[in-house]
């Protein structure tokens, strides 16, 4: 059969975000696929080296529009561990409990992406109206429904508003009393499993060395969690299950992220409830005009929804970074392991198997 | 994991008889968060025009632009300027909000702007109480007018909280000498900031610059700031002495008017710019060393000097860098005017006065000390033998209250004298101090240590009476306040009546009357009282210190050709020259500040003014 070059991407109906992958396709089967970023480069990582340490936090969480807080919170922490800054218990509980809403509204976001991509349209739009209900919150928490600017080098901005945690606690408990909807209409649905089960395949040993991270490599039964390995905020103040699959397909990345969100819920449960009550939420940090923060370099990470985030910063002992460079999980996930999962696979699972790895193009491009 | 199935999803089939979870916008409007951060909203009268919200914005969406309608009031730290957004750029990430130092600038929950014309997104955002017309009521609101001439009052979003400030409210406190114990000597009462107290305090200027547009002198303050936050005290000297020679002096005593147009004083401390400069100017032990200034080529022209005040020293260093030969004439024995004698050596000890005089000393200014014009030298002679004379003398001789018996009290200048170069004068056990004003504070001060001094364990008291009310009290509020840590009592709005005496001539204590005003409805001074309402206070001394003058003696017939202002200062022109040519002058006898620093401004202003008279 004649190999046939075919570009799929930026404009394409299966493609999400600005980015695009050239397939050589015999028949609609994959030969290959080579994986075009760079459509969204906006330079973030030099641009911030223009911008003073406390410039830069309201520019960070622009590198990932699907969910920003993480990278604020990537970036606070590798600021406060080269400025030897400690943020006060409350603020800790108070950063785990918005990183995990914001695992949470992220996921429903990845959820609507898929649904909506494979047709199953009801389960993508209560993904989208519950994804509202989390953005409801944040709005009323850091003012900004998307970009919400809150976690800053120090601690977090704003102290939570009078009985927001009540409101946390009953904005879940409405997600949560859909699950059974959501299995019935999209997780236990045959369809579902028919266009999911077997497809994307990745076995430990190659998600381990083509770079997997978050429910990509959890999806073929490793337990690999940065909120496990290496502590942040206050995750290692409540007790929480790191859930995995085996399979390592698409079918398997998929209920990961669901087993991952109903995690979180107990997690954020359980976080308010041992939260200290009153105390500082942030640290003072130094006049912005006038920080300079003492040379050397530092790598940080944390658990983003889609996987490990990290972050080396540099500092040459001035007011601004000298150098700053994000390890996204979409970098590994977009461009090694999308290439490889392609091979072999239909023209028509391409968005499929890319929305599962949950890439992010904007994060790729940063 | 149930099994799937295909039939699993109509179970979905019950929401088609649910009420639709989507908004019918326009006619169903979501409320925006409390916290919301949507467009701007500037209290004018609030804003200083600072720019700290333009110094910050990452996105340089903030510009600060000038008012016409606004006044500047650079003592106040109020500038003209207001800041605009311009809505193309703004991330709304409220930065802008969060450093602002007064806190007026706040987002609101607007967020709708829909206009042909896109200049209009170049905006200068105003409050309800400035913009009537834009800000409508909730019920006036329609959406479908939203935007940035058509938002609803009192609709503020995320808005300034100091506790999540990103500026620093608090001052690093000054170690200081308790009350207790510092009231029994004369012990320097403020120790001084270490270097990493003076660091971290220098660490909180935003560099607004507020503060150099309200010095007399207008000295770099931010520049100088800056150097002391960088640990570069050396480079922070040098700024100083750009503009002003007598750091150690002022660093000590001056009247800080940068502090008070502070834009951190607004909701927190101002920044101890004064106390700043005097951690720079007592760490460099050697200013010669650090400064490395050289007097200018020689013009061959002399210029002598009345008076080695702060005027006078200064006007004396700006000479002689610009190469003039300088002889500067002083009746004491040693250099600073009125501060060797008057501020007591709690608040300016002699060897800090000495630091400054000594350097200017090493760059060639000659000083005549214990030679008062007119006594051992004519002031005809120094007109003849100079190319230019400059008068800094300041206000040396007291007021006194004229009330009867007058003549028993005891002048405040004279006081203060003696205790600081001359021989210590002998106190009651229970001394009353006429007047309010800085000089009072120091004589009523001064006279608490010398009773503690002289009756060790005895009861002692010192009360002051001023005619103003506590509001209106001349002398600065941290004067008056130390003052009151040291138990001296006030009465204030008394005024003095009669100096009673006993029958051998001992004073016996101060009848008074009290006060109804002490200004007329034009602001000028001008004292009426409740003649009949009196009050005796029992005191055995009484110092006055109701105000000073100066002495234009030593001119002799020269003086009559002097001309006054209004307020009987010396009248100058643009150069600093006074009505005989030839004779500048500066300092006290010039403003009305009567303070250090703005004598250092009238030295500049005289050293450019005969350097321009003589380069003619």
């Amino acid at each position: 059969m004649r190999e046939l070059e075919l570009y799929f991407g930026p404009q394409h109906l299966g493609m999400v975000g600005n980015f695009s992958i050239t397939l050589k396709v015999e028949g609609d089967r994959i030969v290959k696929a080579d994986a075009n970023p760079g459509y969204l480069h906006r330079g973030f990582e030099k641009l911030m080296e223009y911008r003073t340490w406390m410039q830069n936090f309201p520019l960070v969480c622009r590198i990932n529009v699907v969910e920003p807080d993480h990278i604020e919170l990537i970036y606070s922490m590798g600021v406060e561990k080269l400025a030897s800054i400690e943020v006060p218990l409350r603020g800790q509980f108070i950063r785990s409990i918005y990183c995990e809403l914001a695992r949470v509204g992220s996921h429903l976001f990845g959820l609507w992406a898929y649904a909506n991509m494979l047709g199953f349209d009801t389960a993508a739009q209560w993904a989208m109206y519950h994804r509202d209900l989390v953005l409801d919150l944040f709005e009323e928490l850091t003012g900004g429904r998307v970009y919400h600017i809150y976690i800053r080098p120090g601690g977090v901005r704003r102290d939570f508003p009078n009985g927001f945690e009540d409101r946390i606690i009953h904005t879940l408990h409405t997600i949560g009393s859909k699950v059974p909807d959501y299995n019935a209409t999209f997780f236990e649905n045959r369809i579902f499993e028919k266009r999911a089960k077997g497809v994307g395949k990745l076995n430990r040993e190659q998600a381990k060395r083509m770079g997997a991270v978050g429910h990509a490599i959890r999806a073929t039964g490793m337990k690999y969690d940065i909120r496990k390995i290496e502590p942040y905020a206050a995750y290692d103040q409540v007790e929480w299950e790191v859930p995995t699959r085996e399979d390592g397909d698409v079918y398997a990345r998929l209920l990961t992220i669901r087993d991952e969100m109903i995690e979180s819920v107990h997690m954020i449960f359980k976080l308010i409830d041992k939260m200290p009550r009153k105390g500082a939420v942030c640290t003072k940090t130094p006049n912005p005009f006038k920080w300079n923060i003492p040379a050397g370099d530092t790598y940080v990470r944390c658990e983003s929804s889609r996987g490990e985030l990290g972050l080396y910063l540099v500092s040459d002992g001035g007011d601004k970074p000298y150098r700053v460079h994000f390890r996204t999980p979409s970098y590994s996930h977009g461009l090694t392991i999308l290439e490889k999962a392609l091979v072999g696979e239909s023209i028509a699972d391409v968005g499929n198997i890319m929305i599962s790895l949950y890439v992010v193009a904007p994060e790729i491009d940063r | 994991m149930a099994e799937t199935s295909f039939l699993s999803p109509f179970k979905a089939v019950k929401y088609l008889f649910k009420k639709p979870k989507t908004l019918c916008y326009p006619f169903e409007l979501k409320e925006p968060a409390a916290r919301y951060r949507g467009f701007h909203i500037n209290d004018w009268d609030a804003c200083t025009g600072c720019g700290n919200c333009a110094d910050i914005c990452p996105n340089q969406a903030i510009q600060m632009v000038k008012i016409a309608e606004l006044k500047a009031k650079p003592q106040e730290g109020i500038k003209d300027e207001r800041p605009q957004l311009d809505y193309g750029r703004c991330c709304f990430c409220g930065l802008c909000v969060d450093i602002c130092p007064p806190g007026s600038l706040s987002l609101t929950r607007d967020y709708f702007h829909i206009h042909f014309n896109t200049d209009t997104f170049t905006f200068i955002p105003k409050d309800e109480k400035r913009d009537t017309e834009s800000f409508v009521s909730a019920d006036e609101y329609s959406v479908l007018k939203a935007s940035l001439s058509h938002r609803k009052k009192d609709y503020r979003g995320f808005s300034p909280d100091i506790e999540y400030s990103l500026f620093e409210p608090e001052r690093v406190d000054m170690p200081q000498i308790s009350p207790p114990k510092r009231k029994l000597s004369f012990i320097e009462q403020v120790i001084g900031y270490s270097k990493d107290e003076a660091k971290r305090e220098a660490g909180r200027c935003l560099e607004c610059k507020l503060c150099e547009d309200a010095c007399p002198a207008n000295l770099k303050i931010s520049e100088y700031i800056h150097a002391i936050s960088e640990d570069m005290p050396e480079e922070s000297l040098r700024k100083i002495f750009e503009d002003n020679p007598i750091p150690s002096i002022c660093g000590r005593i001056c009247m800080k008017h940068c502090e008070d147009a502070c834009s951190l004083r607004i909701r927190g401390d101002a920044l101890a710019i004064r106390w700043l400069k005097r951690y720079v100017a007592d760490t460099i032990e050697d200013y010669r060393k650090t400064l490395e200034l050289k007097p200018g080529k020689s013009t061959g022209k002399k210029i002598a000097v009345i008076g080695a005040g702060p005027s006078g020293l200064s006007l004396a260093y700006f000479l002689r860098l610009k190469g003039y030969d300088v002889v500067v004439y002083d009746e004491l024995p040693g250099g600073g005017g009125t501060l060797r004698t008057g501020p007591p050596t709690y608040r300016l000890p002699l060897g800090s006065i000495d630091k400054d005089v000594n350097y200017i000393k090493t760059l060639g200014v000659k000083f005549k000390f214990k030679t008062k014009v007119g006594k051992h030298i004519e002031f005809k002679k120094l007109l003849k033998e100079y190319d230019a004379v400059f008068m800094g003398i300041g206000n040396t001789v007291s007021f006194s209250t004229g009330v009867k018996n007058a003549d028993t009290c005891c002048l405040a200048l004279e006081f203060l004298k003696d205790n600081k170069i001359g021989k210590q004068r002998k106190v009651g056990k229970e001394v009353i101090v006429i007047g309010g004003g800085n000089v009072a504070m120091d004589a009523a001060r001064e006279t608490i240590r010398l009773q503690h001094m002289q009756y060790p364990n005895k009861k002692v008291i010192t009360k002051t009476v001023s005619l103003e009310d506590w509001h209106e009290l001349p002398a600065t509020k941290e004067e008056v306040e130390e003052a009151k840590e040291e138990d001296i009592q006030f009465n204030p709005a008394w005024g003095p009546k009669e100096v009673v005496l006993d029958e051998k001539g001992n004073i016996t204590g101060l009848e008074c009357k009290k006060v109804k005003s002490v200004f007329d409805e034009k602001g000028r001074f001008a004292p009426t009282f409740y003649e009949k309402e009196t009050m005796f206070i029992k005191g055995d001394m009484i110092i006055e210190a109701i105000g000073q003058r100066p002495d234009f003696s030593f001119m002799g017939k020269l003086a009559n050709q002097l001309k006054f202002t209004k307020r009987k200062k010396v009248k100058v022109d643009k150069n600093g020259m006074t009505s005989i040519p030839k004779v500048f002058a500066g300092g006290d006898i010039v403003n009305i500040n009567l303070d250090a620093v703005t004598a250092i401004a009238d030295a500049k202003i005289a050293a450019e003014g005969i350097n321009r008279y003589l380069s003619k």
